[in-house]
């Protein structure tokens, strides 16, 4: 049976004995690759434009209209249901303003995964907030927490994704930095650029092949 | 083609090359995903700037690789993963089952992982009773047929449509053959979800790791890589020991070298960043998050100054898009899990040059994909290397089996011919025999191979001497 | 009609072991074209191979034997090296000093290095060399070696040369920036994989119409006419330097 510890004393000193080559004469070399930020104007503009491209609805608006927005949208595609995490702001909204004789329900994650697992994957939609968005590379940012565990964005077929304004960064990098994740990483964290999707068949993009087939995107100020 | 088959290159070779039906698919393949790339990467001089970031970032790893690797695992540690040291392929599948049996896994789903395949974890899965199911798309099509994947990134690119129809109609339960993809992803789509419901575990590659804040990163598109490593309460990542990035800060550059050189796309629907399993107070992802740390001789490569250079790969697969000779033989000819020109520099090396190294003589060093590489990769240098150390010719050879190929026949030819490019008399006379029995050469060895596709070659009754000489240009 | 050549430094020329062999007209054509910008040239009798066969095969030994041979009678002084071929200008300007990395001599390599210049950036970039077209009308193609456009990098110059011909025609391949098939010994050590690609690229070049398929390389040359005679493909395939010459001399 293989022993671990063993091996890594192994590996290790044969990777330590390699660095003759070269150590003493190696000069850090690193280049860093920077993109200039923008205006929270045109950071906004470009991450709709490329959200966009990448099939993803994107909505702009003001307080909480996007729950009524979002409310016509769901029952006009004849959803039943939405998951979403009453404990975070998002949710909050959510609850507050959705129409209480409307044909979707409201549902709520309970216990852990392992008892709420048959009712999550019967979930047509989930709504969660968001850490923010990237305009460069079209994406938003997922720190799923306990009140928004991280399955919500990926088993319902459709995703929800409510975004504020002023969170919408210029680039990777940029969120990095403000966010600081070299101090203190999630359990998870996440980038999401449109929904799943597939080129396995000839190289055709095909959409929602494990997760979501439809992403919205509500940026909202 | 199975992997306890000899190997043998020609015979792959000349197999791939009479299947017009491979050659058509594997083309349009390789065109359309270099047409994708440049759409990325459409301004030179960015591009280059990028890869120089990459290269430099990768070439930073490397030269401080154990220090990262310990750090990395003291982190991992802290977020709460469990690391594990394999030295060997046995070594990692042995790991790995034993995580499996205690925890009582009897069902794995997979997420796509290019370790995995180099280890066989499949076949010796299930050669311990384990059930084990890929879920990418590709790879899903892929292993329904018992076939492994002909290309990194797209697994089951040598099978069109139609050829893709036909394997769910055979493989899943009730469905019809149909070209209609949307169907076809349909029908998928539910079995997978099935199995990812029920499954005991989840096992994944890891795209990279970062030693700073011991992250493991994961890039698709499909998002059955985010379904296995977060419902199953087993998660379980495969990693091999050169996939580590420094710091966070690196991840951006090198994640859109990856996806840019991969799939011609600036980011992928998903980049999960895992940095511990479910913490308390959480309600999902996995109770354990295991990391076995795959060597399998990736140390004893960076045990030379030159070879060391391919354990900077991230894996993108754009070096056999850009490849003719991939293009034209696919990747099952290659027999092993890298083919095309990073194949050719990685396989020999940790499978030994014989069989393997008679890959390196499939490249014409055309440099095309040195110039695609996102983290500059010498691969045309890393091929003569290979060639070098076939022939034991490599000072020193550090190679499994180097000189494997050694023949005193080859070995006096290039002696030969090296006696006729220095001496100006012998120079001479294999020109002037050249010119008045060149046309007797008998059609055996490399002639009878020239002549297969060209006529015989016509030499000039007048070397270029010659001519110098009676033209009165000024010779010395 | 030669320029005047008081105040131009003599070139060396650098023939090639395939000029020698099979194209020697198209290395005196080269020659030629040197010699009608008002440069004297230069040619060392000894000179043989760059040693490219040897280095890709995995000989680097021989290799470096026959490489140190032009490099020493190349360097009696320090004349601009010209050399029409982009692959063998490649390998004397970027391999010869990683061949000789961990030799004393190489200084004088680099040197050496330093000064090869392929034949088509010379007369491009250096003589500033002018053409006028005296040739009938003619559609023609072409090929850029593997090692002329991400080497030797002198896939610009060569096109620059080819578009004061007026009357050439130039139709680009589909696939221009993919191999021919050629590499040296690969050809005869992957003979099916090769005549894949040979065939591929002929019929790349049959499709655009050209009566002409040019290419700055010798070793492309053989293996793409080698392919076409055997097919009995009437397109001609010519060395760029021997189709500029005939076409600026009527």
């Amino acid at each position: 049976m293989s022993n671990s510890a063993e091996n890594r004393e192994r590996i290790l000193e044969r990777l330590y004995n390699a660095q003759q080559y070269g150590r003493d004469a190696y000069i850090p070399q690193k280049k860093v690759w920077n993109i200039k930020n923008q205006s929270k104007e045109k950071n906004i503009e470009e991450f709709t434009e490329r959200m966009t491209a990448v099939r993803t609805e994107v909505f702009r608006t003001k307080g909480t209209e996007w729950v009524g927005e979002l409310q016509k949208l769901v029952e006009e595609r004849g959803q039943k249901n939405l998951l979403h995490a009453p404990a975070t702001p998002t949710g909050k909204a959510l609850a507050a303003n959705w129409g209480k004789d409307s044909s979707c329900k409201l549902v709520t994650w309970k216990e852990s995964i392992e008892e709420f697992k048959d009712e999550l994957f019967d979930c047509d939609g989930a709504v969660t907030g968001c850490l923010g968005g990237i305009a460069e590379s079209a994406a938003v940012i997922l720190w799923p927490t306990e009140e928004e565990p991280r399955l919500m964005s990926i088993v319902p077929p459709l995703h929800v994704v409510v975004v504020e304004a002023d969170s919408i960064y210029t680039s990777f990098q940029d969120a990095i930095k403000k966010l600081k994740w070299n101090k203190e990483m999630p359990t998870n964290a996440l980038l999401i650029s449109g929904p799943s999707k597939t080129a396995d068949i000839e190289l055709i993009l095909q959409f929602g092949v494990h997760g979501p087939t439809d992403l919205i995107v509500f940026i909202t100020e | 083609m199975a992997s306890n088959e000899k190997f043998n290159f020609a015979q792959n070779v000349a197999e791939a090359l009479a299947d017009s039906q491979l050659r058509a698919n594997f083309r349009f393949a390789t065109d359309t995903l270099i047409q994708r790339r440049s759409t990325v990467f459409a301004s030179p001089e960015e591009t280059n700037f990028l890869r120089d970031v990459g290269s430099s970032m990768k070439k930073d790893v490397l030269a401080n690789l154990p220090d990262l690797l310990e750090k990395f695992e003291a982190q991992c540690t802290k977020n709460g993963i469990v690391v594990h040291w394999a030295e060997t392929a046995k070594d990692a599948n042995e790991i790995i089952l034993e995580i499996l049996n205690e925890n009582s896994a009897e069902k794995v789903v997979k997420g796509k992982s290019m370790a995995s395949e180099e280890i066989h974890l499949n076949s010796y899965l299930e050669e311990h009773d384990k059930e084990v199911v890929e879920t990418d798309f590709g790879e899903f099509i892929i292993q329904l047929c018992g076939e492994p994947p002909s290309h990194i990134i797209v697994p089951a690119v040598h099978k069109n449509r139609k050829q893709i129809a036909e394997v769910l109609a055979e493989h899943i339960e009730g469905m019809e053959y149909t070209e209609d993809v949307d169907i076809m992803l349909a029908n998928v789509r539910s079995t997978l979800r099935e199995h990812f419901k029920t499954a005991d575990a989840g096992i994944s590659g890891v795209n990279f790791g970062i030693a700073e804040t011991g992250t493991l990163c994961l890039v698709e598109n499909e998002g059955n890589g985010r379904m296995c490593t977060t419902v199953p309460p087993l998660h379980i990542a495969l990693m091999g020991i050169e996939k580590l990035v420094e710091n966070v800060e690196d991840i951006p550059a090198i994640y859109r070298l990856l996806c840019g050189s991969a799939t011609g796309q600036r980011i992928t629907t998903y980049f999960n960043m895992i940095s511990g399993p479910r913490k308390k107070g959480e309600r999902d992802g996995p109770k354990q998050v295991h990391l076995v740390l795959l060597d399998n001789g990736r140390s004893k490569i960076m045990n030379d100054p030159q070879l060391g250079d391919v354990l900077k790969c991230i894996r993108c697969g754009t070096c056999l898009n850009h490849c003719p000779v991939f293009t034209r033989i696919g990747g099952h000819a290659y027999g092993s899990t890298y083919p095309g020109p990073i194949g050719e520099i990685l396989v020999p090396q940790i499978e030994g040059l014989d069989p393997k190294g008679a890959i390196a003589s499939a490249s014409t060093l055309c440099d095309a994909c040195a110039e695609a590489c996102p983290v500059r990769i010498p691969i045309p240098e890393l091929i003569r290397r290979m060639r070098d150390e076939s022939y034991g010719n490599a000072d020193p050879s550090k190679v499994a089996l180097s000189g494997y190929k050694r023949s005193c026949v080859e070995s006096m030819v290039w002696r030969g011919w090296q006696w006729s490019q220095t001496s100006p008399v012998m120079n001479k006379m294999m020109l002037k025999g050249l010119a008045l029995f060149g046309k007797w050469i008998p059609k055996v060895g490399p002639l009878k191979a020239w002549m297969s596709v060209r006529s015989k070659p016509q030499f000039g009754k007048n070397s270029l001497k010659d001519l110098v000489k009676k033209e009165g240009v000024r010779h010395e | 009609m030669k320029k005047d050549s008081a105040n131009k430094t003599p070139v060396y020329f650098f023939g090639t072991c395939l000029a020698d062999m099979m194209y020697a007209e198209s290395a005196m054509a080269a020659i030629r074209l040197i010699e009608r910008e008002g440069y004297e040239v230069i040619f060392p009798m000894e000179q043989s191979c760059c040693g490219q066969p040897a280095y890709n095969s995995g000989f680097p030994d021989e290799a470096r034997e026959v490489a140190w041979k032009q490099v020493e009678i190349f360097s009696k002084h320090d004349y601009p090296i010209v050399v029409p071929s982009g692959s063998c200008a490649g390998m004397m300007k970027v391999h010869y000093p990683k061949l000789f990395k961990d030799s004393p001599d190489l200084f004088i390599v680099k040197r050496f290095s330093e000064r090869v210049v392929e034949l088509t950036t010379f007369l491009h970039q250096y003589a500033n060399a002018q053409y006028v077209d005296k040739g009938a009308p003619i559609k023609a193609t072409w090929h850029s070696s593997c090692h002329a456009m991400r080497e030797a990098n002198c896939i610009e110059d060569s096109k620059a040369l080819l578009s004061q011909l007026s009357n050439v025609e130039l139709i680009e391949l589909e696939r221009e920036r993919e191999c021919c098939g050629f590499g040296g010994t690969f050809s005869i050590k992957q003979p099916e994989i090769s005549g894949a690609m040979v065939s591929d690229k002929v019929a790349d070049v049959v499709a655009t119409g050209a009566s002409v398929v040019l290419s700055g390389d010798a070793g492309c040359l053989m293996n793409i006419t080698g392919h076409m005679d055997k097919e009995n493909i009437s397109v001609k395939g010519q060395h760029i330097a021997e189709f500029i010459w005939e076409r600026i001399n009527g």
